[in-house]
């Protein structure tokens, strides 16, 4: 259908400064980046009518860098800038893997991280990789910037913890403390599943894990989707993280697991404790990408060979 | 009416239509048609035009964000009358049937080729992932465009 477009407005400001004054003025406007997802809630009928800015001009939201002693990403870095970046690959590789898995080429070379996250849908498939690198964001507007941790940030289905007038400026990954995965080491190209560096390189460093589930590799909307990263100590689990997409209203760090398995012996009856915790804490929908049933099976699943490997 | 003003397969060009219109529309009603809409949400690729050198699904790109840029559509790849090597290719090899997706697939096979000219067939998989068949026919799609990498050597 062709939308009536005289209901919207699209304006284009030359700057970040223009942009934050234009959004001051507007406390309706809706910030527009690269339009992957807006445009087609555009065509389908469903987006609210009204003014919308024009955000891919404001250079001052992109680039990768490191930044005290962990990584800042410009919230309009696109997915292909993501995939392809080697500062990333090694230190979070997780996300350049999510970024690769995230529509097709042409989508992400528009579709940008900072979209994803306002986007704020709870199947997204970089922020459960975020959720796990603990990252914090800085938000931006006229009156100045704050900062949140991204875990609070999403506050239920679709309310986020962003103000009318606010941007997501950056993304910030800090530093994972332990070592991180040599730089010599790449999981392999194409990798779409776990991986892990070899065993022996495992002890002292954080090993991720970065699994989606969707009806094909490419262009799919995940079923669900899996981020780990577990610290060992000998036999011991010294720290985990484990966040989820696609299984509750939001993305979700899945806390109480995490802590069912913080100091544990990494054994059988660890990993049953926390599968059974898992279980209590996602709570999947029947929708039409999948069931719950088959989400919760999955989700446990994903959970079982992250642990394993 | 507004208006933005872009390079069209190396002409300049004014392109009407609203900021928010699809720039998919805006290059069909300048008539230039060989730009399909399959979906209409980014899922098929029929759409795909260079912007500034990069695949993009023009269905998914507002007017607005082609303001200045250069745009390579379908009508673009060949020369006067001379097929490109990617085409040929598509002709030879069968990896054209009813036609709707064809545009898009050698658009998406033409950004990769410009930046990688000896692609394997997983890498051609990769980027070709984005692009629709209902015919079905990927064998002979992907078939085309290793033949295209052997027979320039890489883009012509």
């Amino acid at each position: 259908m062709i939308p009536l477009l005289h209901h919207y407005q699209l304006v284009t400001p030359a700057s970040l400064a223009e942009a934050l004054d234009d959004l001051a003025r507007h406390p309706e406007a809706r910030p527009f980046a690269g339009g992957t997802d807006l445009m087609v809630v555009l065509e389908a009928g469903h987006l609210p009518p009204g003014r919308y800015v024009s955000l891919p001009q404001c250079r001052e939201l992109t680039g990768i860098e490191e930044a005290g002693g962990g990584v800042s990403i410009g919230a309009l870095t696109t997915y292909t800038t993501i995939r392809h970046s080697t500062l990333l690959a090694s230190r979070y590789p997780m996300l350049g893997i999510a970024a690769s898995e995230t529509g097709g080429l042409a989508t992400q070379n528009r579709g940008t991280i900072g979209g994803n996250i306002a986007n704020a849908s709870p199947a997204a498939d970089t922020p459960p990789a975020l959720l796990v690198y603990d990252a914090e964001l800085e938000l931006v507007s006229a009156k100045g910037t704050r900062r949140v941790p991204y875990r609070s940030f999403h506050q239920g289905y679709k309310k986020m913890d962003l103000a009318p007038g606010e941007l997501i400026a950056r993304i910030d990954l800090p530093p994972k403390g332990g070592r991180h995965m040599s730089d010599s080491w790449r999981p392999p190209a194409g990798t779409a599943i776990a991986w892990r560096p070899p065993s022996g390189a495992r002890e002292g460093q954080w090993c991720d894990y970065y699994r989606k589930v969707g009806t094909r590799r490419a262009q799919a909307i995940s079923k669900v989707c899996f981020a780990g990263s577990i610290l060992m100590n000998g036999d011991k689990i010294h720290d985990v993280r484990i966040a989820l997409g696609s299984v509750a209203p939001t993305v979700l760090r899945a806390t109480r697991t995490e802590e069912a398995l913080r100091g544990q012996t990494l054994d059988e009856p660890a990993i049953a404790a926390a599968d059974r915790i898992l279980v209590s804490e996602i709570a999947p929908i029947d929708d039409i990408r999948s069931t719950a049933r088959y989400r919760a099976r999955v989700a446990r699943n994903l959970l079982g060979e992250f642990l394993r490997l | 009416m507004p208006r933005v003003t872009c390079t069209v397969n190396g002409l300049r060009t004014v392109l009407e239509g609203h900021p928010m219109a699809r720039l998919l529309d805006a290059i069909r009603h300048s008539g230039l048609t060989g730009t399909k809409e399959g979906c209409g949400e980014g899922e098929c690729g029929a759409c795909g035009v260079l912007l500034d050198g990069v695949l993009v699904n023009s269905c998914l790109t507002p007017l607005a964000h082609a303001d200045g840029a250069s745009i390579t559509t379908i009508e673009g790849v060949a020369t006067d009358a001379t097929l490109h090597t990617i085409q040929q290719s598509f002709l030879e090899c069968g990896g054209a049937q009813c036609g709707i997706c064809t545009p898009g697939m050698v658009l998406a096979a033409y950004e990769l080729l410009s930046r990688n000219p000896d692609p394997g067939e997983a890498e051609i998989r990769v980027a070709l992932a984005g692009n629709l068949c209902r015919c079905t026919g990927y064998m002979r799609i992907f078939t085309s465009v290793l033949h295209a990498c052997r027979a320039a050597g890489g883009l012509g």
